[in-house]
Protein backbone atom coordinates (compact mmCIF):
# COMPACT_ATOMS: atom_id res chain seq x y z
CA UNK A 1 0.00 0.00 0.00
CA UNK A 2 2.81 2.35 0.93
CA UNK A 3 4.44 1.72 -2.45
CA UNK A 4 1.37 3.01 -4.23
CA UNK A 5 1.19 6.06 -2.04
CA UNK A 6 4.80 6.90 -2.83
CA UNK A 7 4.16 6.43 -6.55
CA UNK A 8 1.18 8.78 -6.41
CA UNK A 9 2.83 11.54 -4.37
CA UNK A 10 6.03 11.50 -6.36
CA UNK A 11 4.26 11.47 -9.72
CA UNK A 12 1.76 14.21 -8.91
CA UNK A 13 3.93 16.60 -6.94
CA UNK A 14 7.63 15.81 -6.89
CA UNK A 15 8.27 14.59 -10.41
CA UNK A 16 5.40 16.49 -11.94
CA UNK A 17 5.28 15.41 -15.56
CA UNK A 18 5.13 18.92 -17.01
CA UNK A 19 7.05 21.01 -14.52
CA UNK A 20 9.95 18.74 -13.78
CA UNK A 21 10.05 16.09 -16.51
CA UNK A 22 9.19 18.39 -19.43
CA UNK A 23 6.74 16.02 -21.07
CA UNK A 24 3.65 17.46 -22.69
CA UNK A 25 4.87 21.06 -22.90
CA UNK A 26 3.04 21.72 -26.18
CA UNK A 27 -0.50 21.29 -24.79
CA UNK A 28 0.67 22.86 -21.54
CA UNK A 29 1.38 26.20 -23.20
CA UNK A 30 -1.07 25.71 -26.08
CA UNK A 31 -4.29 24.87 -24.24
CA UNK A 32 -3.82 26.77 -20.99
CA UNK A 33 -5.44 30.06 -21.96
CA UNK A 34 -8.92 29.20 -20.68
CA UNK A 35 -9.80 27.25 -17.56
CA UNK A 36 -12.57 25.23 -19.24
CA UNK A 37 -10.36 24.14 -22.10
CA UNK A 38 -7.61 23.17 -19.67
CA UNK A 39 -10.01 20.93 -17.74
CA UNK A 40 -11.21 19.33 -20.99
CA UNK A 41 -7.67 18.64 -22.14
CA UNK A 42 -6.79 17.26 -18.72
CA UNK A 43 -9.74 14.88 -18.81
CA UNK A 44 -8.94 13.69 -22.33
CA UNK A 45 -5.28 13.10 -21.46
CA UNK A 46 -6.18 11.25 -18.26
CA UNK A 47 -8.49 8.96 -20.19
CA UNK A 48 -5.99 8.14 -22.92
CA UNK A 49 -2.96 7.98 -20.65
CA UNK A 50 -4.46 5.34 -18.34
CA UNK A 51 -5.79 3.24 -21.24
CA UNK A 52 -2.51 3.52 -23.12
CA UNK A 53 -0.51 2.74 -19.98
CA UNK A 54 -2.38 -0.53 -19.46
CA UNK A 55 -2.40 -1.50 -23.12
CA UNK A 56 1.28 -0.83 -23.78
CA UNK A 57 2.17 -2.70 -20.60
CA UNK A 58 0.24 -5.73 -21.88
CA UNK A 59 1.90 -5.50 -25.28
CA UNK A 60 5.36 -5.31 -23.77
CA UNK A 61 4.71 -8.22 -21.39
CA UNK A 62 2.78 -10.57 -23.63
CA UNK A 63 4.11 -9.77 -27.11
CA UNK A 64 7.46 -7.98 -27.17
CA UNK A 65 9.12 -9.81 -24.27
CA UNK A 66 8.18 -13.45 -25.11
CA UNK A 67 9.24 -13.05 -28.75
CA UNK A 68 12.34 -11.08 -27.79
CA UNK A 69 11.54 -8.15 -30.05
CA UNK A 70 11.95 -5.40 -27.47
CA UNK A 71 13.63 -3.18 -30.06
CA UNK A 72 10.24 -2.73 -31.75
CA UNK A 73 9.00 -0.94 -28.63
CA UNK A 74 8.94 2.58 -30.07
CA UNK A 75 7.13 1.57 -33.26
CA UNK A 76 4.65 -0.70 -31.47
CA UNK A 77 3.82 1.86 -28.78
CA UNK A 78 3.30 4.83 -31.09
CA UNK A 79 1.02 2.75 -33.35
CA UNK A 80 -0.99 1.51 -30.37
CA UNK A 81 -1.35 5.04 -29.03
CA UNK A 82 -2.33 6.49 -32.42
CA UNK A 83 -4.98 3.84 -33.02
CA UNK A 84 -6.18 4.01 -29.43
CA UNK A 85 -6.77 7.73 -29.77
CA UNK A 86 -8.75 7.14 -32.96
CA UNK A 87 -10.74 4.37 -31.32
CA UNK A 88 -11.51 6.38 -28.19
CA UNK A 89 -12.63 9.24 -30.39
CA UNK A 90 -15.09 7.00 -32.26
CA UNK A 91 -16.44 5.36 -29.09
CA UNK A 92 -17.01 8.67 -27.34
CA UNK A 93 -18.69 10.11 -30.43
CA UNK A 94 -21.07 7.14 -30.53
CA UNK A 95 -21.97 6.84 -26.88
CA UNK A 96 -21.64 10.31 -25.41
CA UNK A 97 -22.05 13.11 -27.92
CA UNK A 98 -21.98 15.67 -25.10
CA UNK A 99 -18.56 14.52 -23.88
CA UNK A 100 -17.36 14.29 -27.47
CA UNK A 101 -18.33 17.88 -28.05
CA UNK A 102 -16.37 19.09 -25.06
CA UNK A 103 -13.30 16.91 -25.69
CA UNK A 104 -13.57 16.77 -29.48
CA UNK A 105 -10.83 19.17 -30.50
CA UNK A 106 -8.29 17.89 -28.01
CA UNK A 107 -8.51 14.18 -28.71
CA UNK A 108 -6.56 14.07 -32.00
CA UNK A 109 -3.88 16.29 -30.46
CA UNK A 110 -3.10 13.67 -27.86
CA UNK A 111 -1.38 11.35 -30.35
CA UNK A 112 1.53 13.75 -30.62
CA UNK A 113 1.52 14.49 -26.90
CA UNK A 114 4.85 13.17 -25.71
CA UNK A 115 3.43 12.68 -22.22
CA UNK A 116 1.50 9.60 -23.37
CA UNK A 117 4.41 7.85 -25.07
CA UNK A 118 6.78 9.04 -22.36
CA UNK A 119 4.76 7.54 -19.51
CA UNK A 120 4.25 4.30 -21.48
CA UNK A 121 8.03 3.93 -21.87
CA UNK A 122 8.70 4.91 -18.24
CA UNK A 123 6.24 2.22 -17.09
CA UNK A 124 8.36 -0.39 -18.83
CA UNK A 125 11.71 1.07 -17.75
CA UNK A 126 10.68 1.00 -14.11
CA UNK A 127 9.55 -2.64 -14.45
CA UNK A 128 6.16 -2.06 -12.88
CA UNK A 129 3.40 -4.64 -12.40
CA UNK A 130 0.12 -3.96 -14.22
CA UNK A 131 -1.53 -2.35 -11.21
CA UNK A 132 1.53 -0.22 -10.50
CA UNK A 133 1.63 0.84 -14.15
CA UNK A 134 -2.01 1.88 -14.03
CA UNK A 135 -1.53 3.84 -10.80
CA UNK A 136 1.63 5.44 -12.22
CA UNK A 137 -0.19 6.48 -15.41
CA UNK A 138 -3.18 7.82 -13.50
CA UNK A 139 -1.09 9.86 -11.11
CA UNK A 140 0.95 11.34 -13.94
CA UNK A 141 -2.29 12.27 -15.66
CA UNK A 142 -3.51 13.93 -12.47
CA UNK A 143 -0.23 15.81 -12.23
CA UNK A 144 -0.62 16.97 -15.83
CA UNK A 145 -4.19 18.16 -15.20
CA UNK A 146 -3.11 19.92 -12.01
CA UNK A 147 -0.31 21.82 -13.74
CA UNK A 148 -2.55 22.68 -16.69
CA UNK A 149 -5.40 23.97 -14.53
CA UNK A 150 -3.09 26.02 -12.28
CA UNK A 151 -1.43 27.49 -15.34
CA UNK A 152 -4.80 28.35 -16.91
CA UNK A 153 -5.87 30.09 -13.71
CA UNK A 154 -2.72 32.21 -13.72
CA UNK A 155 -2.91 32.99 -17.41
CA UNK A 156 -6.50 34.17 -17.22
CA UNK A 157 -5.29 36.84 -14.82
CA UNK A 158 -2.16 37.49 -16.83
CA UNK A 159 -4.35 38.63 -19.71
CA UNK A 160 -5.23 41.75 -17.74
CA UNK A 161 -1.74 42.35 -16.42
CA UNK A 162 0.50 44.97 -17.94
CA UNK A 163 3.25 42.81 -19.42
CA UNK A 164 5.91 44.28 -21.76
CA UNK A 165 4.85 43.89 -25.37
CA UNK A 166 7.70 41.62 -26.39
CA UNK A 167 6.98 39.20 -23.53
CA UNK A 168 3.29 38.71 -24.30
CA UNK A 169 2.03 35.21 -25.09
CA UNK A 170 4.58 32.42 -25.20
CA UNK A 171 7.54 34.10 -23.42
CA UNK A 172 5.62 35.17 -20.33
CA UNK A 173 3.89 31.78 -20.21
CA UNK A 174 7.29 30.09 -20.03
CA UNK A 175 8.53 32.45 -17.32
CA UNK A 176 5.32 31.75 -15.36
CA UNK A 177 5.95 28.05 -15.78
CA UNK A 178 9.45 28.57 -14.41
CA UNK A 179 8.04 30.14 -11.25
CA UNK A 180 5.54 27.30 -10.88
CA UNK A 181 8.24 24.75 -11.42
CA UNK A 182 10.35 26.47 -8.77
CA UNK A 183 7.53 26.22 -6.26
CA UNK A 184 7.06 22.54 -7.14
CA UNK A 185 10.75 22.03 -6.32
CA UNK A 186 9.69 22.68 -2.74
CA UNK A 187 7.92 19.33 -2.69
CA UNK A 188 11.13 17.45 -3.39
CA UNK A 189 11.80 16.59 0.23
CA UNK A 190 8.38 15.00 0.64
CA UNK A 191 9.22 11.33 0.06
CA UNK B 1 12.89 28.84 -54.81
CA UNK B 2 16.55 27.99 -54.89
CA UNK B 3 18.01 25.12 -52.90
CA UNK B 4 20.08 27.56 -50.86
CA UNK B 5 16.85 29.24 -49.85
CA UNK B 6 15.37 25.93 -48.64
CA UNK B 7 18.50 25.41 -46.60
CA UNK B 8 18.77 28.82 -44.94
CA UNK B 9 15.10 29.32 -44.11
CA UNK B 10 15.27 26.69 -41.35
CA UNK B 11 18.18 28.41 -39.69
CA UNK B 12 16.83 31.92 -39.25
CA UNK B 13 13.50 32.80 -40.84
CA UNK B 14 11.61 29.65 -39.88
CA UNK B 15 13.79 28.42 -37.04
CA UNK B 16 11.74 25.55 -35.61
CA UNK B 17 12.41 26.36 -31.97
CA UNK B 18 12.61 30.14 -31.87
CA UNK B 19 10.19 31.16 -34.63
CA UNK B 20 7.71 28.30 -34.84
CA UNK B 21 8.06 27.28 -31.15
CA UNK B 22 7.91 23.58 -31.94
CA UNK B 23 9.83 20.80 -30.24
CA UNK B 24 9.86 22.57 -26.90
CA UNK B 25 9.89 19.38 -24.82
CA UNK B 26 13.43 18.23 -25.71
CA UNK B 27 14.56 21.87 -25.86
CA UNK B 28 13.70 22.28 -22.19
CA UNK B 29 14.55 18.86 -20.88
CA UNK B 30 17.97 17.97 -22.26
CA UNK B 31 19.53 21.43 -22.52
CA UNK B 32 21.46 21.14 -19.27
CA UNK B 33 24.82 20.79 -21.03
CA UNK B 34 26.17 21.74 -24.45
CA UNK B 35 27.18 18.15 -25.11
CA UNK B 36 23.58 16.98 -24.67
CA UNK B 37 22.39 19.71 -27.00
CA UNK B 38 24.83 18.69 -29.73
CA UNK B 39 23.93 15.01 -29.33
CA UNK B 40 20.21 15.67 -29.42
CA UNK B 41 20.60 17.98 -32.41
CA UNK B 42 22.61 15.37 -34.31
CA UNK B 43 20.13 12.56 -33.56
CA UNK B 44 17.24 14.81 -34.49
CA UNK B 45 18.84 15.93 -37.76
CA UNK B 46 19.63 12.34 -38.74
CA UNK B 47 16.03 11.24 -38.18
CA UNK B 48 14.62 14.28 -39.98
CA UNK B 49 16.95 13.82 -42.95
CA UNK B 50 16.18 10.11 -43.34
CA UNK B 51 12.43 10.52 -42.91
CA UNK B 52 12.29 13.50 -45.29
CA UNK B 53 14.15 11.49 -47.96
CA UNK B 54 11.94 8.41 -47.66
CA UNK B 55 8.68 10.33 -47.41
CA UNK B 56 9.46 12.58 -50.38
CA UNK B 57 10.53 9.55 -52.44
CA UNK B 58 7.34 7.67 -51.56
CA UNK B 59 4.94 10.60 -51.67
CA UNK B 60 3.18 9.36 -54.83
CA UNK B 61 2.84 5.79 -53.50
CA UNK B 62 1.38 6.50 -50.07
CA UNK B 63 -2.42 7.00 -50.33
CA UNK B 64 -3.55 10.33 -48.95
CA UNK B 65 -6.00 8.88 -46.42
CA UNK B 66 -3.39 6.83 -44.53
CA UNK B 67 -0.50 9.22 -44.88
CA UNK B 68 -0.23 10.22 -41.19
CA UNK B 69 0.05 6.61 -39.87
CA UNK B 70 2.49 5.86 -42.70
CA UNK B 71 4.66 8.84 -41.76
CA UNK B 72 4.61 7.84 -38.10
CA UNK B 73 5.78 4.31 -38.93
CA UNK B 74 8.59 5.64 -41.14
CA UNK B 75 9.72 8.12 -38.49
CA UNK B 76 9.46 5.52 -35.71
CA UNK B 77 11.65 3.10 -37.69
CA UNK B 78 14.42 5.67 -38.07
CA UNK B 79 14.14 6.68 -34.42
CA UNK B 80 14.58 3.03 -33.44
CA UNK B 81 17.71 2.81 -35.62
CA UNK B 82 19.20 5.95 -34.05
CA UNK B 83 18.25 4.69 -30.62
CA UNK B 84 20.08 1.39 -31.14
CA UNK B 85 23.07 3.08 -32.77
CA UNK B 86 23.46 5.57 -29.93
CA UNK B 87 23.08 2.83 -27.36
CA UNK B 88 25.96 0.99 -29.01
CA UNK B 89 28.39 3.80 -29.86
CA UNK B 90 27.71 6.65 -27.42
CA UNK B 91 26.49 4.96 -24.21
CA UNK B 92 27.13 8.00 -22.00
CA UNK B 93 25.18 10.35 -24.22
CA UNK B 94 22.47 7.70 -24.54
CA UNK B 95 22.16 7.62 -20.78
CA UNK B 96 21.95 11.37 -20.31
CA UNK B 97 19.41 11.89 -23.12
CA UNK B 98 17.44 8.90 -21.83
CA UNK B 99 13.77 8.80 -22.68
CA UNK B 100 14.05 11.77 -25.04
CA UNK B 101 15.63 9.66 -27.80
CA UNK B 102 12.55 7.44 -28.34
CA UNK B 103 10.47 10.58 -27.88
CA UNK B 104 11.93 12.07 -31.08
CA UNK B 105 9.04 10.12 -32.66
CA UNK B 106 6.50 12.55 -31.29
CA UNK B 107 8.59 15.64 -32.00
CA UNK B 108 6.14 17.85 -33.86
CA UNK B 109 8.86 19.32 -36.10
CA UNK B 110 9.53 16.03 -37.90
CA UNK B 111 5.89 15.21 -38.59
CA UNK B 112 5.35 18.87 -39.44
CA UNK B 113 8.12 18.87 -42.08
CA UNK B 114 6.80 15.59 -43.51
CA UNK B 115 3.34 17.04 -43.87
CA UNK B 116 4.29 20.55 -44.92
CA UNK B 117 7.33 19.93 -47.11
CA UNK B 118 8.41 16.37 -47.97
CA UNK B 119 4.83 15.56 -48.92
CA UNK B 120 4.88 18.12 -51.76
CA UNK B 121 8.48 18.27 -52.90
CA UNK B 122 10.94 15.93 -54.55
CA UNK B 123 13.91 14.35 -52.83
CA UNK B 124 16.62 16.99 -53.41
CA UNK B 125 14.77 20.02 -51.96
CA UNK B 126 13.60 17.81 -49.08
CA UNK B 127 17.22 17.00 -48.25
CA UNK B 128 18.09 20.69 -48.08
CA UNK B 129 14.98 21.43 -46.08
CA UNK B 130 15.85 18.71 -43.56
CA UNK B 131 19.47 19.87 -43.26
CA UNK B 132 18.43 23.49 -42.73
CA UNK B 133 15.75 22.65 -40.18
CA UNK B 134 18.05 20.22 -38.39
CA UNK B 135 20.86 22.75 -38.24
CA UNK B 136 18.48 25.47 -37.09
CA UNK B 137 17.13 23.27 -34.30
CA UNK B 138 20.64 22.19 -33.27
CA UNK B 139 21.87 25.80 -33.16
CA UNK B 140 18.86 26.82 -31.09
CA UNK B 141 19.44 23.92 -28.68
CA UNK B 142 23.13 24.76 -28.33
CA UNK B 143 22.30 28.40 -27.63
CA UNK B 144 19.90 27.43 -24.83
CA UNK B 145 22.44 24.89 -23.53
CA UNK B 146 25.24 27.45 -23.49
CA UNK B 147 23.28 29.82 -21.28
CA UNK B 148 22.20 27.08 -18.94
CA UNK B 149 25.52 25.30 -18.67
CA UNK B 150 27.62 28.43 -18.20
CA UNK B 151 25.26 29.99 -15.66
CA UNK B 152 24.18 26.79 -13.94
CA UNK B 153 27.32 24.68 -13.77
CA UNK B 154 29.97 27.26 -14.62
CA UNK B 155 31.34 25.14 -17.44
CA UNK B 156 31.26 25.05 -21.23
CA UNK B 157 31.63 21.62 -22.82
CA UNK B 158 33.19 20.50 -19.55
CA UNK B 159 35.74 23.35 -19.34
CA UNK B 160 35.40 25.49 -16.23
CA UNK B 161 34.54 29.12 -16.95
CA UNK B 162 33.02 30.38 -13.74
CA UNK B 163 34.21 29.28 -10.28
CA UNK B 164 31.80 26.78 -8.82
CA UNK B 165 30.74 29.08 -5.99
CA UNK B 166 29.43 31.59 -8.55
CA UNK B 167 27.28 29.11 -10.46
CA UNK B 168 23.52 29.27 -9.93
CA UNK B 169 22.49 25.63 -9.78
CA UNK B 170 18.89 26.66 -10.40
CA UNK B 171 19.70 27.17 -14.08
CA UNK B 172 20.30 23.49 -14.70
CA UNK B 173 17.25 22.52 -12.66
CA UNK B 174 13.85 22.51 -14.42
CA UNK B 175 12.94 26.17 -13.68
CA UNK B 176 16.12 27.33 -15.43
CA UNK B 177 14.95 25.74 -18.66
CA UNK B 178 11.65 27.57 -18.63
CA UNK B 179 13.23 30.90 -17.71
CA UNK B 180 15.97 30.67 -20.36
CA UNK B 181 13.64 29.77 -23.22
CA UNK B 182 11.03 32.32 -22.12
CA UNK B 183 13.55 35.17 -21.93
CA UNK B 184 15.12 34.20 -25.25
CA UNK B 185 11.77 34.24 -27.02
CA UNK B 186 10.99 37.60 -25.44
CA UNK B 187 14.37 39.00 -26.49
CA UNK B 188 13.89 37.77 -30.07
CA UNK B 189 10.45 39.40 -30.19
CA UNK B 190 12.02 42.66 -29.04
CA UNK B 191 14.77 42.48 -31.67
CA UNK B 192 12.25 41.67 -34.36
CA UNK B 193 9.92 44.53 -33.47
CA UNK B 194 12.88 46.93 -33.63
CA UNK B 195 14.11 45.79 -37.04
CA UNK B 196 10.67 45.46 -38.62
Amino acid sequence: MQDYFIIIVSAVLINNIVLSQFLGICPFVGVSKKLGAALGMGAAVTFVLVLAGGLTWAIQTYMLNPFNIGYLQTIAFILVIASLVQFVEMVIRKFSPALYKSLGVYLPLITTNCAVLGVAILNIQKEFSLLQALVFSLSHAIGFTLALVLMAGIRERLEDADTPKCMRGMPIALVTAALMSMSFLGFSGLV
Amino acid sequence: MSLMNEFTKGIVKENPLFRLVLGTCPALAITTSVENGLGMGAAFTAVLLASNIVISAMRKIIPDSVRIPAYIVIIASFVTMIDLAMHAYTPDLYKSLGIFIPLIVVNCIILGRAEAFANRNSVVPSVFDALGMGLGFTLALVLVCTFREVLGAGTFLGHTILPESKAAILMILPPGGFVTLGCMLGFLNKVQSKTA
